[in-house]
């Protein structure tokens, strides 16, 4: 068995121990008003958070809630965007709004690099990321990923009703990613516990929720002890040996990288399959469009991604300021709602409609700045790939019950349950 | 004309080099790059014009030249 100190025994001992930090009292239950009270935990907001958005940006337009512990909520363009570019006086120490706060001094490297980290470092970390998802590197799993779609709408056979979120999109980052990272295809119902549990497991007691962030912890750590007895070209061969200021990365730094990798890659991709389906199945008449001018579908992926944007991200305040007219402190959350910057009317024609043909489309369904999601180029190619094969196959699909679609809850927003009919 | 990525705040979305693929290109990290000279031609001033104006950071420039 291959031996590297960095992650022995007492580190998995001393990673099970829980960090300091700060803990708040769990508020759940109906909101009073989205504008004093607002939580994007709420059945409300999972099932349709953009009229609650518009309306907010009407007569607020920053949000405030005292649940988490205290936290705003832009909903316009302009403020998300500040925000976004602002790395001095907002954190990504936590980028997920809940009832823990992570202690001021894991900043600038945060849990999870570089999706957690604050420069300086935020930059080197995110360098040793970037050649593996830029677009020519993720062109080398395309093939692979049109074979297994195909696989997946083989497996439909002779059902007239599917589930195109269950049976179908969730399955498409999960396989890619865990090729990429050079973990068992067959891990991929294990991934979906660790991502619910990590982004729609905020309002869990403690002790629950550490437990189930101790078991992905301890899957990552499998994996890299698999992966240091049989190293491999994969990405987690990759984080094990990589260097930065000339020495190898901590074993903190590796595990907390692998968990990004794994849990941004699912949620998000899953999401953004899954939100452009239903549109197509409610939308006849821009299913028609597209399956008769095919050319078009790039053009309208991007606006599927604006106007069902899946990913919110969280900021924390760093000290206490007057802000675009409103008085934060220090460690009040920021939920940056890039899915409500989106449907600003301000930086939008039409912001509330789904327009395929949208030529000019400067939406921030990744994010803006430093921060740019690092793996919009694989996003791209999976929800491409994913449309191109379900059109090619299924060009006639329809809601087989809209009563019976259901969204996640929290930061990542897409269809779970999806009942297509393809008959 | 010409195109000009501002370098400063290009964070490698790569809407050019989707958009404008005879103008743009990626380097080893996914950050936009002009192609050759930059040079517009009534052939890609379509594409440049969207690349423009598609470009969430606005790192794109298109410049007149005298």
């Amino acid at each position: 068995m291959a031996v590297d100190e960095r992650f022995a025994r007492d580190f998995e001992d001393s990673a099970e121990e829980q960090v300091l930090g700060t803990r708040n009292e769990i508020i759940t239950g109906p909101v009073s008003d989205w504008s004093t009270d607002f939580s994007h935990l709420e059945p409300e907001w999972a099932a349709d958070p953009y009229p609650i958005q518009d309306d907010l940006r009407q007569r607020c337009p920053i949000a405030h809630t005292d649940r988490f512990g205290g936290g705003w909520l832009p909903v316009r363009y302009e403020d998300v965007a500040a925000v976004a570019y602002d790395t001095d006086r907002f954190s990504s120490r936590s980028i997920i709004m809940g009832n823990f706060r992570p202690p001021r001094d894991i900043a600038p490297i945060g849990g999870s690099p570089p999706i957690s980290s604050d420069p300086p470092f935020h930059h080197d970390a995110r360098k040793l990321l970037l050649p593996a998802f830029t677009k020519t590197a993720v062109t080398r799993q395309e093939p692979a990923t049109r074979a297994y779609c195909h696989a997946l709408i083989d497996a439909f056979d002779g059902q007239d009703v599917v589930d195109a979120a269950a049976d179908y999109a969730q399955h498409i980052p999960m396989r890619v990613i865990a090729d990429m990272m050079g973990f068992p295809p067959e891990d991929g119902p294990q991934f979906r516990r660790f991502v619910e549990n990590t982004l729609e497991g905020v309002n869990l007691q403690p002790e629950e929720r550490i437990e189930r962030m101790q078991a992905l912890f301890e899957y990552i750590l499998d994996q890299v002890h698999d992966h240091l007895d049989n190293p491999r070209d994969d990405l987690t061969t990759y984080l094990i040996n990589a260097e930065l200021y000339g020495s190898k990365l901590t074993a903190d730094h590796v595990t907390g990288a692998m968990v990004l990798l794994l849990i941004a890659g699912i949620d998000t991709s899953w999401s953004a399959i899954g939100s452009s389906l239903w549109h197509l199945a409610k939308t006849p008449a821009d299913r028609e469009r597209l399956m008769a001018d095919r050319g078009l579908l790039p053009t309208a992926m991007e606006e599927f991604l604006r106007a069902y944007a899946p990913v919110t991200m969280a900021r924390l305040v760093k000290d206490d300021m007057h802000w675009h007219g409103v008085d934060m402190k220090a460690d009040d959350w920021i939920l940056l709602s890039f899915p409500a910057a989106n449907r600003d009317p301000a930086q939008f024609d039409r912001a509330a409609e789904v327009v395929i043909d949208r030529e000019v489309n400067r939406h921030a369904a990744f994010g803006l700045g430093i921060h740019r999601c690092l793996g919009s180029h694989l996003a791209r190619m999976e929800l491409r790939v994913a449309l191109e094969v379900w059109l090619d196959r299924i060009p006639e699909f329809s809601l087989a019950d809209p009563g019976a679609v259901t969204w996640s809850a929290g930061q990542i927003r897409g269809p779970r349950t999806l009942p297509l009919r393809i008959g | 004309m010409r195109v000009r990525i501002d370098s400063e705040k290009c964070q490698g979305h790569g809407r050019c080099y989707d958009l404008a693929p005879e103008l743009f290109g990626d380097d080893e990290e996914g950050f936009g790059q002009v192609l050759g000279d930059g040079k517009v031609t009534p052939d890609t001033e379509n594409q440049a014009r969207l690349a423009v104006a598609n470009c969430p950071e606005r790192a794109i420039e298109l410049i007149e030249e005298s």
